[in-house]
Parts: C-alpha cells; sequence; structure tokens
C-alpha cells in the first residue's frame, strides 16, 4: 500500500499544534526537542508500530521509549492524537493531579512504556524489554528516542556495549540530533560527534537521515527491521524547535514555554487553530 | 541449628531452585556471578541469565525493562556498586515504576574484609529504604535467607535484599516460621531488648548468653526486614522491657537503628543505644578483626546495653 506522506506530514503538525498549547498551558515545559522529534513520533506511531490504542498493554506490541523524557509534550499529543487518551486531557500538562507529568510516568499514561527522565535510563530499559522479545521469542521491536545531549551520559554507552553483546537486532535507537542542549550547542558544552561512528563503532549498524523528511525516517526504520545480528541506530538530523520559525535552533527554547502572543504566533504559523 | 553458611551461598542455591519452578525468573549480573552466587543459576539456565558486564548503572535499568515485560528480576552485584554507584537508577527506573525487580547485593558491610573501605557498604539500608515502596531484607543466616528470597520471588514489587561474604553460624531450623515484614523474636528476655539484623543478631545472641551469667535477661530480635519495619515488636519491646540497644553492620545512621528509632519516638519512648558503624570508614583486615576493632561484637552489644 502506498504511504500517504502528505497525511504524516499533516499529522506532524497537528502534534506541533498541540506541543505549543501543552506547554503553553503549562506555562512550563520543553517545546524544543519536542518539536524536532515530531516528525520522527508521527512515523512511528501512524506507520511504523504494531499498537493498538485500545489495548494499550497489548501482547506483542512494539513498544516505543522516550529516553529523552524532557520531551514529553510530543509524546503526549502524539498519543493523544492516536488514541491513547482524550485530546483534551493535554491542557492539565504539569499540572496538579495531571496525569500528564512533567516527565512521563508509566503509572499514569496508557502508552507509555517506561518513565523516563532522568537521561540515558530509558535507553538502558529498553534493553531489557528487547533482551525480553527476543527470550518470548516475539518479532516485537523497541524502538528507543535519544536526545544528542543525552549521549553525555555514561550510562547511554554501557547500554550500548550490551545492545551489541546481545546482538539486539530487534533494537533502535533514533537519535534527535537537533545539535542543542540547554547550555548551548553540543559542540561547546561537551562534544558528541561523531554520533554515527561511535554508534558504529560500538557495533550498531548506522543510518544517518534528515529527521524531518518523511521519506528517509520510513525507509530508515524500514532498513533497520531487515538488519539482522545487531541493533540499528538511526541518527536522525534534526532542527531543535523545527516548525516555529523563532524557535528553531534557539538553545533557549528547550526549557521554555511560548507566552501568549508566542503560543499564538507559532500555533498560526503551523496552521492551527488558537 | 542449621549449618554455618554464607547468606550469598544461601540466595545462590534458593535461585537454582526458583529457576526450576519458575520460568519468568531472570538472573542478571555486573562480572561478579561467581562471587554474588549467581553462577549456579547461570550454570543451569544459561538462556535466563544475563551477564551486563561491569555496568552496574545499566544493569538496574536493564533489569527494570525486563522487569516491565513480565519477567520476575534477580538482579546481583556488590551492595556498594548497587545502592550505592546505581542509587538514582534503581529510585527511578525502579522504584518510581514499581518495577518487579528483586536487588540481590552481595558484600554488604565491614565482613567484606580485606578489600577494605572502599568496598565496604555501610550505607546500602539507609540509601534503599528511602525510596518510596522500596522493601528493604538483610537476613541473619543461610536458612532464613533462602526463605526470605522466595518470598521476595512470589511478591510483586522491588525488593532490595543485603546479603554478606563471609560464612555465619545458623540460626534457624527448615520449620522456622519466617516471613517478610515481621520480626522474629530469637530469644526471649524481659530486661531490656537487642534488635539486630544480618550478623549481628548471632552476636546478640552470645551477648545475651553473657549478661545471662550477671543476671541480665535479654530479648534478641532478628530484624531481618527493615522496610516495612515491625512496628508492633518494636513497641512491645519497649513497653515490656527497659531499653533496646539496635545492632547493625551498618552506619547507625539511616539503616536499623533509625527505623527502630523513628518507631520509638512516635509510639513508646525508652532508652536506646546503637551499635553499629560510628561515622567512619572500614579498612581493610580480617573480617573478625575488623568486627572487633569497629565495635561489631558481642562485647560491644552487652556493653552498649549496660550504658541504657
Amino acid at each position: 500500500m502506498a504511504i500517504d506522506y502528505e497525511r504524516l506530514k499533516k499529522i506532524a503538525c497537528d502534534i506541533r499544534v498541540d506541543i505549543i498549547k501543552a506547554t503553553y498551558h503549562a506555562a512550563s515545559g520543553h517545546p524544543g526537542g519536542s518539536l524536532s522529534a515530531a516528525d520522527i513520533m508521527t512515523v512511528l506511531y501512524y506507520h511504523e508500530m504494531n499498537i493498538d490504542p485500545a489495548d494499550p498493554k497489548k501482547e506483542g506490541r512494539d513498544k516505543f521509549i522516550l529516553s529523552k523524557g524532557h520531551a514529553s509534550p510530543v509524546l503526549y499529543s502524539t498519543l493523544a492524537h492516536r488514541g491513547f487518551f482524550p485530546k483534551e486531557e493535554l491542557v492539565t500538562f504539569r499540572k496538579l493531579g495531571s496525569n500528564l507529568q512533567g516527565h512521563p510516568d508509566m503509572k499514569k499514561v496508557p502508552g507509555v512504556e517506561m518513565s523516563t527522565g532522568s537521561l540515558g535510563q530509558g535507553f538502558s530499559a529498553s534493553i531489557g524489554m528487547a533482551l525480553a522479545n527476543k527470550l518470548d521469542q516475539t518479532p516485537a521491536r523497541v524502538y528507543a528516542m535519544l536526545g544528542d545531549g543525552e549521549l553525555q551520559e555514561g550510562i547511554i554507552w554501557e547500554a550500548a556495549m550490551a545492545a551489541a553483546h546481545y546482538k539486539l537486532d530487534n533494537l533502535v535507537a533514533i537519535i534527535d540530533w537537533n545539535g542543542l542542549q540547554i547550555d548551548g550547542k553540543n559542540d561547546e558544552v561537551m562534544t558528541v560527534t561523531p554520533i554515527d561512528e561511535k554508534f558504529k563503532s560500538f557495533g550498531f549498524h548506522v543510518i544517518v537521515i534528515d529527521g524531518h523528511s518523511m521519506v528517509e525516517i520510513v525507509s530508515a526504520l524500514a532498513e533497520a527491521r531487515e538488519t539482522k545480528g545487531k541493533p540499528t541506530a538511526i541518527v536522525a538530523k534534526t532542527s531543535k524547535g523545527k516548525g516555529v520559525c523563532f524557535m528553531e535552533n534557539v538553545a533557549g527554547w528547550h526549557g521554555k514555554a511560548p507566552n501568549d502572543d508566542e503560543a499564538k504566533n507559532a500555533v498560526t504559523e503551523l496552521g492551527g487553530e488558537w | 541449628m542449621s549449618e554455618k553458611m554464607a547468606t550469598r551461598q544461601a540466595y545462590g542455591e534458593a535461585l537454582l531452585e526458583l529457576g526450576e519452578t519458575n520460568k519468568n525468573i531472570v538472573v542478571l549480573d555486573a562480572d561478579l556471578s561467581k562471587s554474588t552466587m549467581t553462577t549456579h543459576f547461570a550454570g543451569k539456565y544459561p538462556e535466563r541469565f544475563f551477564n551486563m558486564g561491569i555496568s552496574e548503572q545499566n544493569l538496574h535499568g536493564v533489569a527494570a525493562g525486563l522487569a516491565h515485560s513480565g519477567k520476575i528480576v534477580f538482579a546481583s552485584t556488590f551492595a556498594m556498586f548497587a545502592a550505592g554507584r546505581a542509587f538514582e537508577i534503581i529510585r527511578n527506573s525502579i522504584g518510581y515504576t514499581n518495577a518487579n525487580v528483586k536487588i540481590c547485593a552481595t558484600h554488604a558491610g565491614i565482613t567484606v574484609g580485606e578489600d577494605g573501605g572502599s568496598h565496604q557498604t555501610i550505607e546500602d539500608i539507609a540509601l534503599m529504604r528511602t525510596i518510596p515502596g522500596m522493601i528493604v531484607i538483610s537476613p541473619s543466616d543461610g536458612m532464613s535467607t533462602k526463605m526470605l528470597i522466595k518470598q521476595a520471588a512470589a511478591l510483586y514489587g522491588p525488593v532490595f535484599v543485603r546479603l554478606g561474604r563471609a560464612a555465619v553460624p545458623g540460626i534457624y531450623e527448615e520449620d522456622s516460621k519466617i516471613e517478610i515484614g515481621k520480626g522474629m523474636c530469637v530469644k526471649d528476655g524481659s530486661d531490656y531488648t537487642v534488635i539486630a539484623t544480618g550478623i549481628m543478631v548471632n552476636e546478640a545472641m552470645i551477648a545475651a548468653e553473657m549478661l545471662e551469667k550477671e543476671g541480665i535477661s535479654l530479648r534478641v530480635i532478628d530484624m531481618h526486614t527493615i522496610k516495612p519495619i515491625d512496628k508492633e515488636i518494636i513497641i512491645n519491646a519497649a513497653r515490656e522491657t527497659k531499653g533496646i540497644v539496635t545492632a547493625e553492620e551498618h552506619s547507625i545512621f539511616g539503616g536499623l537503628g533509625s527505623a527502630v528509632a523513628e518507631v520509638v519516638v512516635q509510639n513508646c519512648l525508652t532508652k536506646m543505644a546503637f551499635v553499629g558503624m560510628q561515622d567512619t570508614f572500614g579498612e581493610s583486615g580480617k573480617p573478625a578483626e575488623l568486627m572487633v576493632k569497629y565495635g561489631l561484637t558481642a562485647a560491644a552489644i552487652a556493653a552498649a546495653v549496660k550504658s541504657l
């Protein structure tokens, strides 16, 4: 069946609108790294993964782990759009009593497979999930999204070693390579490049793509499926704040919510309704 | 009395039995399987054993992932590298997510001996009991270790089990009724109470014999579960005897002594004294020598009782 790329682009746009709205209503949160990941999330949840919003714990399902847990707005927006919970809940993000904690809590939100936010730990847990799938001899796959700044955590490389050692070809690490972290450019804070060569030397099959090209994301995930005997790392070049001109490639939008005017302008630019 | 054995040895044997009856049990280690005794399980059930290498952070993260895929996970390394090095992974990936992981940490306390202060964990009980929902167990002998490990496997949720390197005398019989969360009165007495955990239970029994000769009747309680702590047995001791001494191979800050004191001050005030590591690190030496030097002996317990 032909893939409707225009539909995927439209969904990604809608998800971006909700990222802006959720962080605006929360008056806090992380829009930059959420916007950069929106296209990848769309392909995962609308094309790649075997999931059932009506039965979030279905046996044999694929699992997604947002290791860069601060990008919770993109995960919540995607899950809500996909029908895991009502979209109306998005405005409760970060508020007292909400299921939508600042960083994802698996005990509270259907579809969240692992509580994350303390960097590096989601990737480590995804190794355990992929190992369990091997043990259970299920074809189910595990996808972990990592931030580029997150690669500075030591546990990432412990986990990467284990993924290759146990030949976890059912595991895909997707690195949202937007080049920025809280204090500025990765290269100024702590160099993480060359990301591709690092993962290659750790025993991964590595694919470098444009993380905003639906075609490239779809094709990389397909290539990962065909890769046997080793895990795959998709190094996705992205722009932090993608889709909102005044947020794009500005480190300051890592962990800051838009005000009234900014939110309105962002939503309008994305073609959404305010 | 059951035979003398190290609690880590009993753990290794319990795992073997559990592996046979429950195919859902998987075991992780970090290059210490011959010391933590998970090697027996690894030999018999290699497909359910994963050596994670010298990567204790990842060991605990992977444990969480396996647990959230329906496995009952036993994760082992030395107590220093579990409770200490991997604390925040245990807190966030295992505790916060209520993962069904049993952290069975060996070589706890100063009786690690010759390896020295860098490897002698005296903070693990304190660290682990601050994590909401974490059950903290510190068995006193081989028999009770086996029983407690099997009970830990049967309940859902995170458990930390503190195990030792050195062989310890048996305290229980096969028909002893050990239950997670219930302190055991291993010797009744009417004057004072010693609440001990781990290897200090045996020292407390010897202290009781010593004091008996001086006409002092000592009650000895094995507090093998430090969290949730058995409040009732503590309150009864506070009411029925003239004071409580706690004894642990652990810092006097935050461990068993603190847990007992929390119950005492909120329920039934009594005099207390704390036998344990007194704000100091350990050092290399033979376990018995270290216990004398750092005051973790029957004599030290007896002296603490008399100080009340």
